[in-house]
């Protein structure tokens, strides 16, 4: 006969790095567990009720924690502990647990990011440091309840949410070095493009929906590629400078193209390979 | 009171009196026989029927593309399913792309399926949506606050610079102004209405508006 436990990690709220979260959640309930106290004679096993003695704690051997790595750009930056929308972005994700004593439970690399051996290595080296840190304020935490429990006070999952108070959206401050910030700032002034026109008037097509600048040119196309027209239209706010323009011949018009006169003109979106029109000054007509 | 008293969400019929589900405040609406519902506020997302949504493109798999919606499913997406589009005429949608639809399917029996078309063929403002902007996560009760309308948060957040705006209500929210800068600070703004009080935000629009 031997015991049973399951844990159930429920998650209220979350701000990305569910890994990281679940794992110290999950270790800790681990330990604060107490599980009731048996004595076993021969074949008779007895049970004692938590009235009759004190519930016994679980016997934890070591504590992993798991660190999470987030990688951008093929591993140029390296971000620990991302948030939701870092994780979102990323390129890659390092998954290491360690316990304090430095041994490596686990590691799990998914992504497209190709790691270097000394990155992982100086990976594990900062999860050793934040591992330490973390233990020990689990350590603390788990002392804090126990004397509290001992002194009569108050204690549990209830007491210790803070309350009539809003701590969404509460970050601290990051200090940030401002020392040549001015000059800085300055050159980038002096580098930079000079800013794009501000169109202060949407232009309101049906009630509910406006438009305020050029999108990108709607690219719908054929199966087989049609002709790219050579006039293309500038419009005045367009973005397009990195956008490939490619306009699409829609089946109602039908324009004059100057070709040449042995070349075959592609108009229809037929199946047909070659479609030749003959006396091809005239208005095409579609050879559907 | 007599009439058809309609019991909205939160809200279960157990016998001859009514259950409640959820957590959150009770609201009473006088008009037709009455309607009562709990508002609650939640982040988490199930998908229900004829709600507009923003998906992010995951895959495409041959005429079908599955959107990620928020929910414990992906939905999909049939690519016929917008406007003017046809067999040989496709609409250029990628992975990562980010979709505004409604849901023509959507219980717990089945996966959810979009459109991205009303029922008489317009598209009605769905679609593809254009490329930058800034998409972010909210609770749904700021969404609904925010669809109501004449909402206020919207009417003063106009007054700043003009943006485009698409509200999923999957708790998704999709912004674009002219600068980076601008979006920035208005996505700043929308996260941090839901628990701002109009005061608050007058405040801060204020403050912004002045530099």
């Amino acid at each position: 006969q031997v015991w049973q436990i399951r844990l159930d990690v429920h998650l209220l709220n979350h701000d990305g790095n569910i890994t990281d979260a679940a794992s110290i959640a999950g270790i800790v309930a681990l330990c604060h567990f107490r599980r009731p106290d048996v004595s076993v004679q021969g074949e008779e096993v007895t049970v004692y009720t938590p009235e009759e003695r004190d519930p016994v704690p679980l016997s934890i051997h070591h504590m992993p924690i798991c660190v999470s790595f987030a990688f951008f750009h093929q591993g140029t930056y390296l971000l620990v502990d991302p948030t939701e929308r870092e994780e979102r972005v990323m390129d890659g994700l390092l998954v290491i647990a360690m316990n304090k004593h430095h041994e490596i439970c686990t590691i799990q690399s998914s992504g497209v990011v190709m790691l270097v051996q000394d990155q992982i290595l100086r990976c594990s080296k900062i999860t050793a440091v934040k591992v330490a840190e973390v233990t020990e304020l689990i350590q603390k935490a788990l002392e804090n309840d126990q004397k509290a429990r001992k002194e009569g006070g108050k204690f549990g999952f209830a007491e210790s949410i803070p309350n009539q108070r809003i701590t969404t959206f509460k970050m601290e401050s990051a200090a940030v070095d401002t020392n040549d910030v001015e000059e800085q700032a300055g050159e980038i002034i002096a580098k930079a493009d000079p800013p794009a026109e501000v169109f202060a008037n949407p232009v309101l097509h049906t009630p509910g929906t406006a438009q305020i600048g050029e999108g990108v040119e709607s690219s719908w196309g054929d199966l087989e590629e049609s002709e790219k027209e050579e006039a293309a239209e500038e419009e005045g706010d367009s973005e397009a400078a990195a956008f490939e323009c490619e306009k699409v011949e829609t089946e109602d018009t039908s324009t004059i193209r100057e070709t040449k006169n042995d070349e075959p003109i592609v108009l229809s979106d037929s199946e047909e390979e070659e479609v030749v029109i003959l006396e091809p000054q005239e208005l095409p007509r579609k050879t559907r | 009171p007599q009439g058809r008293l309609l019991c909205g969400p939160g809200l279960r019929r157990s016998g001859a009196g009514l259950l409640v589900t959820k957590c959150g405040l009770l609201r009473h609406r006088p008009a037709g026989g009455g309607a009562y519902w709990v508002d609650s506020q939640q982040k988490r997302y199930v998908p229900v029927k004829g709600d507009h949504v923003i998906g992010i493109v995951t895959a495409k798999a041959g005429d079908v593309f599955r959107l990620d919606v928020g929910g414990s499913e992906p939905a999909s997406l049939s690519y016929l399913a917008f406007e003017g589009a046809t067999k040989r005429n496709r609409p250029n949608v990628q992975v990562g792309d980010l979709v505004y639809g409604q849901f023509v399917v959507a219980n717990k029996d089945m996966e959810p399926e979009m459109v991205c078309i009303d029922s008489s063929g317009r598209s009605s403002g769905m679609g593809l949506i254009g490329q930058d902007g800034f998409l972010f996560k909210v609770s749904l009760g700021l969404i609904r606050k925010l669809l109501a309308p004449k909402c206020e948060i919207i009417q003063e957040l106009s007054q700043l610079y003009p943006f485009e705006l698409v509200l999923g209500m999957n708790g998704r929210i999709w912004v674009k102004a002219k600068t980076v800068q601008q979006t920035l600070i208005i996505v700043n703004i929308l996260e941090a209405c839901e628990y701002m009080t109009a005061e608050q935000r007058k405040q801060a629009l204020a403050k912004l508006s002045g530099n």
